[in-house]
Order: C-alpha cells, then structure tokens, then sequence
C-alpha cells in the first residue's frame, strides 16, 4: 500500500504524542477502538477555564493511517472551543491526509476519538 | 556494501537464481520449437528438454518422471488435485478433510468443493500450529474420499506430520494430497517412502521461474484424476495447454541446483534465522508464533506485541518483509492462520513474518536487528496500549469500544 505525502509526514513525525499527568487541571480522555481490530486511540484534551482547548496529546495503536489521523487532530483541536472541537468530521480528516477508501475507518476513529474526549470533560464538569 | 532495502520475505516469492536464468534463456529466442511438435527437430529439441527438467523436478522428490505433471503453479496443481480427485472419486464418498491453516488456493477450492455437493472438515490445528493425529483420525468418516494437508505452512514455516498422516491414509484407502509449494529445498521430500498420493509444487519458491509448477499423480497405486483444463490432451490429458518451455527448463534447473545445494544451503540459513532470533530475543514481549523444532529453517513469525503490524513495516521500510495484520490485507481480518493457533487478535495484528533465503547475508540480518531495536522503542511510546500495561493494567479486563 502507498501512502499519501501528509500520512507519511505525520507518521514520521508525529505531532503532540504522550499523555498528561493524572493530576492535571482540565485534562479530559477519549479512548477508542480495540486491540482485537487493530486500532486503539487515545486522545488527551486540555481544557482551559475560559472552554478553550489549550493543548492535546495523543497515543495510537494502529495502522500508519491511524497514527496521522490522530496525530491530525490534536492539532486541529488546539485553539478551539469544545463545541468547535466537535465539528470536525471525518470527511475533513480523511481529505486532508488522502486516505484511501479502505483507510476510512481510521479518521471515523479519530472523530470518534474527539468526541469521547469532550464527552470526558462534560462528565468530569457534570455539564 | 549493503543494499537497502533488505529482501526477508522469499515465502512471498523467490529472485530466479541467476544460474537458472542463464539456462532459460535461450528457449526464448533460438529454441523455441513446440515440444509438441512431433515433425521436425524444433519440437524434438525442446521435447528432451522437457523431459529433462521433468527428471530434475522428479529426482528431488525421489519420484518417477511419468509421475509429474506441469501445471502454471502451485494453485493450479492444488485445484487440480482436489477437484479432479474429488469428482473422480464422488462415487465412493463425499467427504474431505483439510485444515484450518491451509494456503487459500486449498481453502478456497474447498468452498467450491462444498457448493459442488462435498463436505469438508476444517480441522483446527494445536497451538503450535502442527495437526494433532488422533484429532485427524477422529475426524475421519467411512466415506472420506480425499485429504489435504500442507507440507509446510506458508506463514509460520511449521512443518506437518506427512508421513504419519500418508500411513493412516493409505490403510483406509483416502487420496492423499499434500501442498509442498513451501517445502521444495527446505525439507526432504522422500515420494519413495511417504504415502502421498498428489502433491502441488510450485519453481518460484525455490528459485525459479513464476507462472509454472507441477503436480505429482502417483502411479503406484494408482491415483486417478478428472481433468480441469481441457483441450489438445497433454500431459496424457491431464491437463491440456502447449507447454512453457523456458519456465520448464527454468524450474528443472532450480529443483536440480535445490537437490544439489539444499544441504549447505539449510544450514547457513538456519544459522542466519537464528541470529536473527538471538538478536531480537532481549526484546520485552516479543512472540513467536509456531513451533520451533518442526520448522523450516528460513522462517521466524513474530509477534511484537502492543506495536500494530503494519505501522511497524512502515517504520521497518528498509526490510522487505510482510505482516499478519488486518491492514496489509483486502480483508480487514487478521491473519486467519495466526488465528487459528488461537493468537489472541492483538497478536495476530502485530505479528511480522521473517523469509529468509539464498542471497542474504550476515551483514544484512545485523543491519535488520539493530533497526528493529530502534524502532520498537518508539512505537511503543507511541502505544497506548503499551502505556497501559506500563501501568499495570490487565488488558483483558478492559472494556473496549469495538468498531
């Protein structure tokens, strides 16, 4: 299988990769997938006081597209409200990395992942 | 100097060794008489090359020349056997036994057979990845006609009870077809001594050409086949179509420098197999998968667990190698073999197949140890999973969000 330019680059190197500290303020976790499919995302938002995403880290099992998709959206989460954070969609991801038909499933994975992360936060502020 | 990137995949398909291309060549362009052609000295010519390769290939596997049959390869030789005998020997039962980890070209001809009006037994095969016998005999019906069982497996290099499974057979009068497209040069094949009844071969595991193999059809006792290709009857109507006579002669040579060589030749790979295995073996949770006294030389599967198959080709792109996971698939599906040894999933996903073979070096196999040490570390800061387990959490415990 050959690779798009952006998952290649993303692959290579890789934005936003770790995990933040138990203890830390305003930090809200979206796990997604299962082993036994091959992919598991971990996406880690930041939240600040004023509801905007301050930072985001991730860690991924999975294919090279799963790792540039998740990789993808810690980037684009930065800077936006929650509310923002949850508009993005699949399709925007999918176009941006070129992913082929059968490479779908990673971007849905990683929405899926942005949208367990913010369902985190509001469970955690009991919104 | 070291070429990158390094060829560690010669199950997929072998380099037509030079030696065999050589002799090949020149029945392109001067040789190029119809073996066929029983008029005139072209014919004649490449008639005893034929026949000469048909020796080779024969000698290699200790049987007669009469014996063997060309087919374009493995899958067709397999195809052969198993509906040709199947339909032969419909009278007499309907029943056929195969296993679980077989190549597709077995499976699938199988699902065939059963659309056809056949039953087929899928039998599981134990966590090494061998066929355990009273599992086999258990299986066996009084109208089993046909059994199908791969001399060495594909994937995991394991290689299976033949012998033992060709007396049982024989004393209850089944056809018995065996795959050995991944066995030529990697094991001895005794056809004097071992109770096969059909056995598919394939040149370009071996060194030699693709789009040509061959099917042995014993003559003592005698196994009868219904044809599957029909039309000028070669082959004494087993299986019409003029003859490639370049790729015949490529792959008589290629079994005859495997007769002549695979002694030396096992040896130095299974020394380089095993520095490679050494060298990955301070590696935490690294798994191999299949046994590892009834295997081929040149093989190592393994599971690098919590790293995901195919991300770790895309960090090892300087080794040509090939993976269990899903994702170097069309289907989505782990690797059904891996699975079938019970594999949990995740280790299906994460497993890399090593081939090793003829043209690689010490040189090459320390370069391939030293990149995968590199890289492991980083996917696995990159594994959440990893993380987890890290952390001492039990990953079977975890409720996952299937998708």
């Amino acid at each position: 299988m050959s690779y798009s330019v952006k998952v290649l680059d993303h692959y290579e190197n890789p934005r936003n990769v770790g995990s933040f500290g138990k203890e830390e303020e305003g930090v809200a976790t979206g796990m997604v997938g299962a082993p036994a499919c091959g992919d598991v995302m971990k996406l880690q938002i930041k939240v600040g006081k004023d509801g905007i995403i301050e930072d985001a880290k991730f860690k991924t099992y999975g294919c090279g597209s799963a790792i540039a998709s998740s990789s993808l959206v810690t980037e684009w989460v930065k800077g936006k409200t929650i509310e923002q954070a949850l508009d993005i969609k699949n399709t925007q991801i999918a176009e941006e990395l070129a992913l082929p038909p059968v490479k779908i499933h990673c971007s849905i994975l990683a929405e899926d992942a942005i949208k367990a992360a913010v369902a985190d936060y509001k469970k955690q502020r009991g919104v | 100097m070291l070429r990158l990137p390094i060829y560690l995949d010669y199950s997929a398909t072998t380099p037509v060794d030079p030696r065999v291309a050589e002799k090949m060549i020149p029945y392109l362009v001067e040789k190029f008489g119809n073996p066929a052609s029983r008029s005139h000295a072209f014919g004649w010519e490449t008639e005893a090359a034929v026949e000469e390769a048909r020796e080779e290939v024969a000698k290699l596997v200790h049987a007669d020349p009469k014996e063997i049959v060309w087919t374009s390869g493995a899958t067709e030789s397999n195809n052969l056997a198993l509906k040709g005998a199947a339909n032969f020997y419909s009278g007499k039962g309907k029943h056929i036994i195969t296993l679980k980890t077989e190549h597709k070209a077995v499976l699938d001809t199988c699902r065939e057979l059963e659309r056809q009006g056949f039953e087929v037994t899928y039998l599981d095969v134990l966590e090494n990845g061998l066929l355990d016998l009273e599992v086999f005999k258990a299986a066996l019906r009084s109208d089993t006609i046909l059994v199908s069982v791969m001399f060495v497996n594909n994937e995991i290099g394991v290689i299976q009870p033949i012998a033992e499974i060709g007396e049982i057979c024989r004393e209850k009068g089944i056809i018995f077809h065996v795959d050995a497209a991944q066995a030529t040069g990697k094991v001895e094949i005794d056809l004097g001594a071992l109770k096969v009844d059909l056995m598919s071969f394939s040149a370009h595991k071996t060194y030699g050409p693709k789009g040509i193999g061959a099917l042995y059809i014993r003559r003592k006792p005698r196994v009868r086949l219904e044809a599957q290709m029909h039309g000028g009857g070669h082959e004494r109507g087993f299986r019409s179509g003029t003859l490639a006579t370049h790729q015949i002669v490529g792959m008589g040579e290629a079994f005859r420098l495997a007769r002549e060589e695979m002694a030396v030749e096992n040896k130095r790979i299974g020394a380089l197999r095993d520095r490679l295995l050494k060298g990955l073996s301070d590696i935490d949770q690294v798994f191999i998968n299949g046994d590892m006294t009834h295997r081929v030389p040149h093989n190592l599967n393994i599971s690098f667990a919590y790293i995901e198959g195919e991300s770790m080709l895309m960090a090892i792109k300087d080794l040509a190698v090939s993976s269990g996971s899903a994702c170097t698939s069309a289907s989505l599906e782990p690797s059904y073999v891996l699975r079938a040894l019970g594999r949990e999933d995740e280790l299906a996903h994460s497993s890399i197949r090593f081939t090793l073979g003829r043209f690689n070096t010490e040189e090459e196999i320390d370069y391939a140890i030293k990149l995968l040490h590199k890289k492991i570390g980083s996917l696995r800061e990159l594994s959440p999973l990893w993380e987890m387990v890290q952390d001492g959490v039990d990953l079977s415990t975890v409720q996952w969000a299937a998708h």
